[in-house]
């Protein structure tokens, strides 16, 4: 009974971002915004100095909730205002359309002052008197709740000249994008903001930090990784650092869809539990009593992970030094490092779960139809190998498949990955290569079965 | 010619009173530079009138100071940004992965059947023969953990059913055109 009762407390979430944001009677305006403490993080934080905050951030390890997972500390480190001249801008980046996430829209939908509580704390830290949220253009009601909230906001002068009497200017705007994948990426993100293409830019030399919007110092921060700075504010980098695991800190939002009972999204401290018990404790078991086949752990960008799958990873022993140990993938902690050592990533912490009844030539083709979609179309390794990969997925979904095929789709995803401008390059051929290595039998399958059904129309 | 020839539909020759006082305070939200505004724009216009005409995109680029071709290079990127106008109801089902285990793409069959969308308006877009209904297809829309997902005109719709297409069909019957008004 008593270990039962540990499992059950090991489950219960623990909700920091989403604290409120399913309470019933919880709602977006304002007033029921402050009953529940808000703005006060933004008064306390207007009483310290700005590199004081950067300087909690760090400390708080906070890692970036948008994919990559870099450090929010250290990205805002990069600017130097002894010597910056230029206007500094902060971009919240609210595109959310990476297959598999949906966990900023539960923020900006039903708590957006917590967004626009963590965004005037960052651009005050940040010196910056002007920032855009950058909202996916399908996310109408959104855009219209974020308007009504930044309203409220300035009404109440958090926003505005002078904020709360303390000098500070800062005012926010909503842009909406149009239905283009890549204005997630932050430098298609800025090209689109200043009017044009969402044209990913090359980095060096165009880090946003250097030379972002109009070529000024930006910094360009998630939605999730934007709301953690409150927290920080409220309870010190320090304290924010011993939630989660080192390296490893704070909560994350976990967005489950696909073949799981309950699908949906849920708050744990990073590393608190483990890939299994999200699939079959908390989502309760893989639909229909049927088996788990695949989980793609971060997003459709992250590599795929295949059940009875064995990853040696590393890990920190209490007394600091590293030990190698072997883990199920329903052992895998959820957190960025093990997820990262076992092959795949947590990014955008979008998990999509294939039971055995799944084909997997299909699931990669349905992603591959994504991504050639959406390629800006600036590389020619991305937009034609893109298309290319498609293009042979759907043949092979369509019954012509050809034996050279699972051979010819590692050879042009390993021609893709590395030689473009954004990581999109990365994010379309790592489906194709983990898919293809890891069921190579289910796609060497669908050649054979093209052959025979061929051999069997021209012996008739 | 990327943008067709249509004849102007009322109000697009000078856009009223109110369209410019919108179209100046977004335009006011961008202090550093004009040209930022035109994406926005670009969404007001499609608002007002439905689909972007070769008025719009005359339009827009004076008010910006820019060149015609910087706003058609944005229509002809954007997916959201159209040149035709689409259904006085416009149906956007999800195609991507976890929508597509889901059964999205049998919807989508099933609401093409449903409102005789059949005709295709180029770009994966069907039409009815009347105009009334548009359906295409979407990638992922954020909702995944609810699939499938739809949207109808500006409303998103979580494990969508033909039977939320009967009822939102048969609401639209009911209260006459008053659904997917301001599309032109
Ligand atoms: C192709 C591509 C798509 C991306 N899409 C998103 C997105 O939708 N939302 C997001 O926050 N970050 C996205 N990113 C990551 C951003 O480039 C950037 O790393 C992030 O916004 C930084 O914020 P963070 O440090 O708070 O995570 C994407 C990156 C790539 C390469
Ligand atoms: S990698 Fe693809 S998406 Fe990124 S800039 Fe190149 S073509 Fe565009
Ligand atoms: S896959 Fe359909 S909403 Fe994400």
């Amino acid at each position: 009974m008593a270990e039962s009762g540990a499992l059950t407390d090991r489950l219960r979430e623990h909700r920091l971002i989403l604290r409120y944001a399913d309470e019933p009677g919880y709602s977006q305006d304002i007033d029921c915004y402050l009953r529940h403490g808000g703005y006060e993080q933004l008064r306390k934080a207007l009483s310290m100095d700005p590199a004081a905050i950067v300087a909690e951030v760090k400390a708080s390890g906070l890692r970036g909730r948008g994919g990559a997972g870099f450090p929010t500390g250290t990205k805002w480190g990069f600017i130097d205002h002894t010597k910056n001249r230029k206007p500094v801008y902060l971009l919240c980046n609210a595109d959310e359309s990476e297959p598999g996430t949906f966990k900023d829209r539960q923020i900006i939908y039903k708590d957006p002052h917590q967004l626009l509580e963590g965004m005037i704390i960052a651009s005050y830290a940040n010196r910056a008197h002007l920032a855009y949220i950058y909202i996916r253009g399908e996310m109408v009601r959104g855009a219209q709740i974020l308007e009504r909230a930044l309203a409220e906001a300035r009404a109440k002068n958090f926003l505005g000249t002078n904020i709360l009497g303390s000098g500070y200017d800062l005012d926010i705007f909503v842009f909406r994008g149009a239905g283009a994948y890549i204005c997630g990426e932050e430098t298609g993100l800025i090209e689109s903001l200043e009017g044009k293409r969402a044209y990913p830019r090359i980095k060096p030399p165009y880090f946003p930090a250097a030379l972002g919007l109009y070529l000024c110092p930006t910094i360009v921060n998630n939605v999730e990784t934007l709301c953690n700075v409150k927290h920080i504010v409220e309870m010190g980098g320090a304290a924010f650092a011993k939630i989660g695991t080192p390296n490893n800190t704070g909560t994350r939002i976990w967005c489950v869809s696909g073949d799981v009972r309950r699908p949906g999204y849920y708050e744990y401290d990073c590393g608190a539990i483990t890939l299994g018990e999200l699939l079959y404790d908390v989502c309760g078991g893989i639909r229909d009593g049927n088996r788990l086949k695949a989980v793609i752990p971060g997003g459709s960008s992250a590599k795929v992970l295949r059940a009875g799958e064995i990853y040696r990873v590393q890990r920190k022993k209490p007394d600091g030094s590293a030990e190698e140990i072997e883990m199920r993938l329903e052992d895998l902690p959820l957190d960025f490092d093990t997820i990262a050592a076992s092959g795949s990533m947590s990014g955008s912490g979008g998990v999509i779960v294939m039971d055995h009844t799944r084909d997997m030539v299909e699931c990669l083709s349905n992603l591959s139809a994504f991504y050639a979609h959406e390629s800006c179309g600036q590389c020619t390794p991305c937009r034609e190998g893109a298309l290319w990969m498609h293009k042979i997925l759907r043949r092979m979904v369509g019954g012509g498949a050809r034996p050279e095929d699972p051979q010819l789709l590692l050879d042009v995803s390993g021609q893709i990955a590395g030689r473009t401008i954004c990581a999109f390059g990365e994010a379309c051929s790592w489906p194709v290569e983990s898919f293809v290595a890891k069921f190579r039998e289910e796609f060497e399958a669908k050649a054979t079965a093209a052959q025979e059904s061929e051999s069997l129309s021209r012996a008739c | 010619m990327v943008v067709p020839d249509q004849p102007l539909l009322p109000g697009e020759e000078a856009p009223g009173a109110e369209f410019e006082r919108k179209a100046d305070e977004i335009v006011g939200q961008y202090p550093a530079s004009r040209r930022s505004a035109a994406l926005p724009l670009l969404h007001l216009w499609q608002k007002e009138f439905g689909f972007l005409s070769q008025r719009a995109v005359e339009w827009i680029s004076e008010r910006l100071g820019l060149q015609p071709i910087h706003i058609l290079e944005l229509i002809t990127f954007y997916p959201m940004l159209r040149i035709r106008p689409g259904g006085r109801i416009n149906f956007k089902v999800c195609r991507t992965l976890s929508c597509a285990l889901a059964g999205s793409h049998e919807l989508f069959a099933q609401i093409r059947d449903r409102c005789g969308a059949t005709a295709s308006a180029g770009h994966g877009i069907y039409l009815s023969p009347d105009g009334t209904y548009s359906v295409e297809f979407v990638e992922c829309l954020a909702l995944c953990g609810s699939a499938p997902a739809m949207m109808v005109d500006e409303e998103e719709f979580e494990r969508a059913t033909i039977g939320t297409v009967d009822r939102i069909l048969a609401e639209s019957l009911g209260s006459g055109a008053s659904h997917g008004e301001g599309k032109g």
